[in-house]
Order: structure tokens, then C-alpha cells, then sequence
């Protein structure tokens, strides 16, 4: 028996520098999202390296992956992944919580960052009574708090109207541009991401197609030759 | 995670499946309760048993006996390598007193009992007569009597055991027959008077008896030696009937017919141990066959003893007894403890199905927080607090319940005992000590049912578990 070897993501090589705005491209299945998964540190590479920040995910221990994941990352999903149980301010601040911030201070930030998301009403409401722009705004908010270098964003507008695709979308790009986020943003839209990425990567059967990268400035955020 | 948000996180991931948490911890709590209630009872059992002993006095006594009374308890038994019988000392008024002067030393009552013959009705009785101390007056013996107790301590009065009150009025129980009750035993004879004859020993230097009484012609038996043996009556007062059986061991009580103690001191009567000491010309005081000593807790006995037996004296106590009465209530508290918790075992393996089942469906939820920095180790406790919280409110109601169990279990014994016209007993007691730690054994039972739970969840793929939806 034996399980075939399925290689998601397979002698890639990418460098993303600060700052930068990236679009990972590709039908489902490319390999795209397990990529966005390595750089998360929600998955490791069998092989080769995934560096951000300087550290190597690859080497981690589950314990560093874990802070790597509180504090280096924000993470948005096309599904929003928001805790139906708590209400917005709650869903806002649960990672303040495993930060271990006070709860005084928690709730501050959480309507600091609900603020800039432009969701400053109905946050003693749970996910389910909001609606899909709503509940991504919460996800944004909620991978603001830590306060990241890096956003991932997983298909962002894929639940959502191409009105309220658009709104989620500026605020992304507001990001970049404001706070100076670095953003990878996996999408299967081409139009999508040519309006709003600097850059482009196409991937297909897990392997890079196409680069086309126009900005390439100081390095700190790479990775290179995963297999996953 | 901070332990306050980790409680609030775990009581509000309890309230999102109410029922199903709620049965988990009534399930928790039947357990705790059974387990309360079982060592209430075994605990209660105790104290009620402790409690009847003590009054008993059998468990805060010491027998004393000379070692020239070679008919010692422990024949044979080296007491102590002290000197020989013939060189000890006797066990007089001196000694006695010497002896209620020890430590932890209540009193120290010489045995008096002869057996002599009563006049009641005109006709002759012949009996073992014991003196009683009125310290006597709560031991348990005296539970159930008829009449009172002496109304002072040298007064002309007598207790009557009621075998002994049934063949003054001819009325003694055939075997197989039911037994009369003490109380229609009492009645005719209560307020009655009894005449008691007796043997004075009077100092060979005085002529004729001086003591308490009302002494008849003395008629001389002997002159003899130093003291001589004058024959005399006394008009005794019944005060009461005892309910007692007369074969229970009960020390100084163990007699048919008992008068005060310091009534048979003042009347002289010859003590089987006079003549012996008269051979052996030591003293003229009193001497006793045995004196019992009652000791203030029963926990020193053994240093009473020992500092008795430094004495010279033979002593022997129901020390043993009391130990090995604490051991089987240790071992029937083990046994009802294993019972009780059978019922936890079983509320453990709810807990874990429980949490379990909360994993599967939190698969999402666990992925989601990993996904925005929860670490294997919050994940983890959070998993614990939630076992913790269902252990400590299961054990905190169960704590309650099992009270309220215990205490309808006395009741209802209670109920049972006033039909069978026996005084209520307490045989039920929760104390704080089982409060705190049957809670406590709660939340570890649960913490434990946790362990596996949490590991799973804590190894949780975060991949895996946000990729279906």
C-alpha cells in the first residue's frame, strides 16, 4: 500500500522584502494555500527552509511556531474563522489573550483596531448576526491587534459581494500602504489581484510558473524550496 | 493564558453545550455525593461508637492489681522485671493516693466487692455487692435505669441490677421466656428498704465496731491476730434498678447489688486480700484487691500504666481493644470510601466522553485559535480548566447532596430507632476536613479524566482542522 508522495509545494524559491504587497496566483490545488500555510507556521516543509524575520519556521519548536503565529503573523480566511461562541470585541482580543495582556488594556486595542477596520457598532454581537463584510472586517481587526509584520490573507473576497470584496479589499491595501504590512494574499482572481498586488506569483502542480515582480528592494521576509 | 481568563474562557465553553456539561457534572456529583454520604456514615459510626466506649469507661480505665496478688491478669508476663511478688509493694490506701496523684490521673477508685447476704421480705438473698464511685454517675451503665442515682456518696442507698431486683420479688425469668420489663421490675420494689449483713474487720485494738451503721450485738469470730471480724446489719435505701446485663464487662459495675463507694469504705468489711496481708503483718491500712484508675483521654493510657507499673504495680487496660476497634474503622472507611468512589470512576469516564465529544466538535474552534497563536499549552489548559471547572461545581453540589443524604439516612434511622424505644443516636457526621477534600478529590478525578482530552486536543492539526468547513 503506501501512500503516494503529493508535492504541494515543490522547489520554490521566493524572496518577499518588506513592505511588499504579493499576490500568490493559481488554480486550486497549485499549492498556492499550503505555501501561505508554511509562512504562517501553520505547516513545516519536509525540506528546505521558510525564513521570516530572520528565523527559520523549518527549526522551530511547536512552542516558537506558536509565538511566530501570535505575533509575527496576521492571518484572514476566505471563510473568516471567526469563534461563533464569542461576540466581535471577544473574537477581536482572543489573541490578546493568549499574549497575556491585561484585560483593561485588551478591550482598548480591540476597539482601536475595530476602528480602523470601520466596525465601531454591533460589537456585543456574535459572527452569525453579522454580515459576510462584517465578519471579515472582524477577521482583519483580529489579525491587527498583535500589531504584525506580516498579513496572510487566504482568499479574503472569496465569501463575499464584489461591492463588499472591493470595501475589504482598500482596507487591505490601506494597510500596505499606512502601517506598511507586508501582505501575501492568495487568490484565483487574476483581475483581482493585478488591481491591488505589486507583485504576482503564479504557481501550478506546486511549482513557480511565473514571478512577475516589479519591486525588489532590502529582504526580510524569504522563502525558499519548500516540499511539503 | 492568565489563570482568570483561562476560568471565564472554560465557563463559557461549558454554557455553549449546557446539557450535555450539566449531565457530565451531576454525573460528578452522584459520585462525590455517594462518596460524602458512605464516609458521613463511616465517620459517624465511629464517633457514635468512640462515643458510647468512652462512656462505657472501659477505654479510659486502668486495673491495678498488687503483684503479691499472684492472680494477676497477665500470669506469667514479666511486667516490667520488677522485684519479686514478696518485696512489692502492697497495694494500699498510700499507694491509692499516690496513684490519683499521677499525671492525667482523674481518679483512682479501689474495687470493693464482697459477696454478702440481703433480708428483703423475710427472705435471704445471697449476692456480690460492688462499691461504686460517683463519678459512675454518666457512665453508660446507668443508661435505661429506674430510679435515680445515690444521692451522695456515702449515703445508705443501693442499685439494684435488675436480675437481682427479679428474684427479690421471685419473679426471675425462665430461659426462653421474655424478660420482665426493668421498669415493672422497679416499681413495686423503688423507695423500698433492704437490710445487708455484713462482716466488719475491726482493729484488734478496738473493741467493738465504731463504723456507719447500725451495728447489732457483735458477736466475736476472732480474736486472734491483730483485728477481729464483727457481724453486722444495715437498713439500705433501693434508689434503682439497672437495666444492665450482669455478665457485660463493665469493671466496677460488674456486681448484682451497688452501693456508693465511700459507704462500703466506711463499713470495713473484710476484703479477700486481709487475710494475706494480716500474714504478712505489713500495715494496718486498708488494702485493695484492685483499684480502678480512670484516665483523662484515652490516648494516655499507656504512659499512665507505665508510670504505674514503675510503681510495682500489675496493671491492665483495654488499650488493645481500642486499637484494634480504630482499625476496622479504618479498614470499613477504606471500604466505604472504595464504594463511594466506584460512582466517581464512573462520572470520570463522562467527563471524558464529554470532552472527547467537545473536541470533535471544537475542531474548528481548537484550529482557529492555533491558527491565531494559541500554543499547544493553551490549547491544553484550556481543555483542563473546562475538566476542572465540571469537578469543582460537581464536587461543590455533590458535597451538598451527600450531605443531605447523611443526614436523611439518620433520620430515618432515627425514626426507626424511636419505634424500637431506643434514644436517637448521631451516626452520621460531615466533617470540614471531607467537605474541602471530597471536593478537591473532585476536581484532581476530573483533572485526571482530562488528561487525555486535553493531549488530543493540544496536538491538534491546525491544517487539518480549518481545511473543511
Amino acid at each position: 500500500m503506501g501512500e503516494s508522495l503529493i508535492r504541494a509545494v515543490d522547489g520554490i524559491s521566493i524572496e518577499v522584502p518588506a513592505g511588499e504587497f504579493v499576490a500568490l496566483l493559481g488554480t486550486s490545488g497549485s499549492g498556492k494555500s499550503s505555501l501561505l500555510n508554511l509562512v504562517a507556521g501553520l505547516d513545516r516543509p519536509t525540506s528546505g527552509a521558510v525564513i521570516v524575520e530572520g528565523k527559520d519556521l523549518a527549526r522551530l519548536s511547536r512552542e516558537d511556531l506558536a509565538k511566530h503565529r501570535l505575533h509575527t503573523v496576521g492571518m484572514v480566511f476566505q471563510s473568516f474563522n471567526l469563534i461563533p461562541s464569542m461576540t466581535v470585541i471577544e473574537n477581536v482580543e482572543l489573541p490578546l489573550r493568549f499574549a497575556e495582556v491585561d484585560r483593561n488594556q485588551r478591550d482598548s486595542l480591540a476597539r482601536e483596531a475595530l476602528e480602523k477596520v470601520g466596525l465601531s457598532r454591533r460589537l456585543s454581537h456574535r459572527p452569525t448576526e453579522l454580515s459576510g463584510g462584517e465578519q471579515q472586517r472582524t477577521s482583519l481587526a483580529r489579525a491587527l491587534i498583535n500589531r504584525p509584520k506580516l498579513l496572510l490573507a487566504d482568499e479574503p473576497t472569496g465569501n463575499l459581494d464584489s461591492r463588499t470584496g472591493t470595501e475589504i479589499m482598500n482596507l487591505i491595501r490601506d494597510f500596505n500602504e499606512s502601517l506598511g504590512m507586508t501582505i501575501v494574499m492568495v487568490t484565483h482572481e487574476r483581475a483581482l489581484a493585478g488591481q491591488y498586488a505589486q507583485r504576482l506569483i503564479l504557481l501550478a502542480d506546486g511549482k513557480l510558473v511565473d514571478d512577475q515582480s516589479n519591486v525588489a528592494t532590502a529582504s526580510t521576509t524569504s522563502s525558499s524550496g519548500g516540499r511539503a | 493564558m492568565k489563570a482568570y481568563d483561562l476560568a471565564e474562557l472554560a465557563v463559557r465553553n461549558l454554557r455553549e453545550s449546557v446539557l450535555r456539561n450539566s449531565l457530565t457534572t451531576i454525573g460528578i456529583s452522584v459520585g462525590v455525593a455517594s462518596l460524602v454520604a458512605m464516609l458521613s456514615l463511616g465517620i459517624g459510626l465511629q464517633q457514635m461508637a468512640t462515643r458510647r466506649l468512652v462512656k462505657s469507661g472501659l477505654f479510659d480505665t486502668v486495673v491495678v492489681t498488687s503483684r503479691r496478688d499472684l492472680r494477676n491478669f497477665n500470669r506469667g508476663d514479666d511486667q516490667g522485671g520488677g522485684p519479686d511478688p514478696a518485696e512489692s509493694p502492697a497495694l494500699d490506701e498510700p499507694s491509692r493516693v499516690k496513684i490519683e496523684q499521677l499525671p492525667n490521673v482523674v481518679e483512682a477508685s479501689p474495687d470493693l466487692r464482697f459477696i454478702t447476704s440481703f433480708t428483703y421480705d423475710d427472705k435471704p438473698h445471697l449476692t456480690m455487692v460492688a462499691g461504686i464511685p460517683g463519678s459512675y454517675r454518666t457512665n453508660d451503665a446507668f443508661e435505661g435505669m429506674q430510679g435515680n442515682f445515690f444521692s451522695s456518696d456515702n449515703a445508705p442507698e443501693v442499685i439494684l441490677q435488675k436480675s437481682f431486683a427479679a428474684d427479690l420479688l421471685g419473679k426471675t425469668a425462665k430461659p426462653g421466656t421474655e424478660e420482665v420489663p426493668v421498669a415493672d421490675l422497679a416499681k413495686p420494689l423503688l423507695g423500698k428498704e433492704m437490710t445487708m449483713r455484713y462482716a466488719e474487720q475491726v482493729d484488734g485494738n478496738r473493741a467493738s465496731g465504731s463504723s456507719a451503721g447500725e451495728p447489732k450485738a457483735p458477736d466475736v469470730a476472732s480474736a486472734a491476730t491483730n483485728y477481729s471480724i464483727v457481724s453486722h446489719e444495715l437498713k439500705l435505701k433501693i434508689v434503682g434498678v439497672t437495666d444492665l446485663d450482669p455478665d457485660s464487662m463493665r469493671g466496677p459495675v460488674r456486681a448484682r447489688v451497688l452501693l456508693p463507694l465511700k459507704l462500703v469504705q466506711s463499713l470495713h468489711v473484710v476484703q479477700p486480700t486481709a487475710l494475706r496481708d494480716t500474714t504478712q503483718a505489713t500495715s494496718k491500712v486498708p488494702t485493695y484487691a484492685t483499684v480502678s484508675v480512670r484516665v483523662k483521654d484515652p490516648a494516655k493510657i499507656q504512659a499512665v500504666e507505665d508510670s504505674i507499673k514503675k510503681m510495682g504495680f500489675n496493671t491492665f487496660s483495654m488499650l488493645d481493644a481500642t486499637r484494634s476497634l480504630r482499625r476496622f474503622f479504618t479498614i470499613l472507611d477504606l471500604f466505604l470510601g472504595i464504594f463511594g468512589s466506584l460512582a466517581l470512576a464512573v462520572a470520570s469516564i463522562g467527563i471524558v466522553n464529554t470532552l472527547v465529544m467537545a473536541i470533535l466538535e471544537r475542531r474548528r474552534e481548537i484550529g482557529i485559535m492555533k491558527a491565531i497563536g494559541a500554543s499547544d499549552g493553551d490549547v491544553m489548559t484550556l481543555f483542563f480548566a473546562e475538566a476542572g471547572v465540571m469537578g469543582a461545581f460537581g464536587g461543590a453540589v455533590g458535597v451538598a447532596l451527600g450531605w443531605t443524604i447523611g443526614r436523611l439516612i439518620n433520620a430515618g434511622t432515627n425514626i426507626y430507632l424511636r419505634r424500637q424505644d431506643l434514644s436517637p443516636e448521631q451516626i452520621w457526621f460531615v466533617p470540614w476536613w471531607l467537605v474541602g477534600g471530597a471536593i478537591v478529590f473532585a476536581i484532581i478525578v476530573s483533572l485526571i479524566s482530562g488528561l487525555y482530552p486535553a493531549a488530543r486536543a493540544a496536538r491538534l492539526d491546525p491544517v487539518q482542522a480549518l481545511r473543511y468547513e
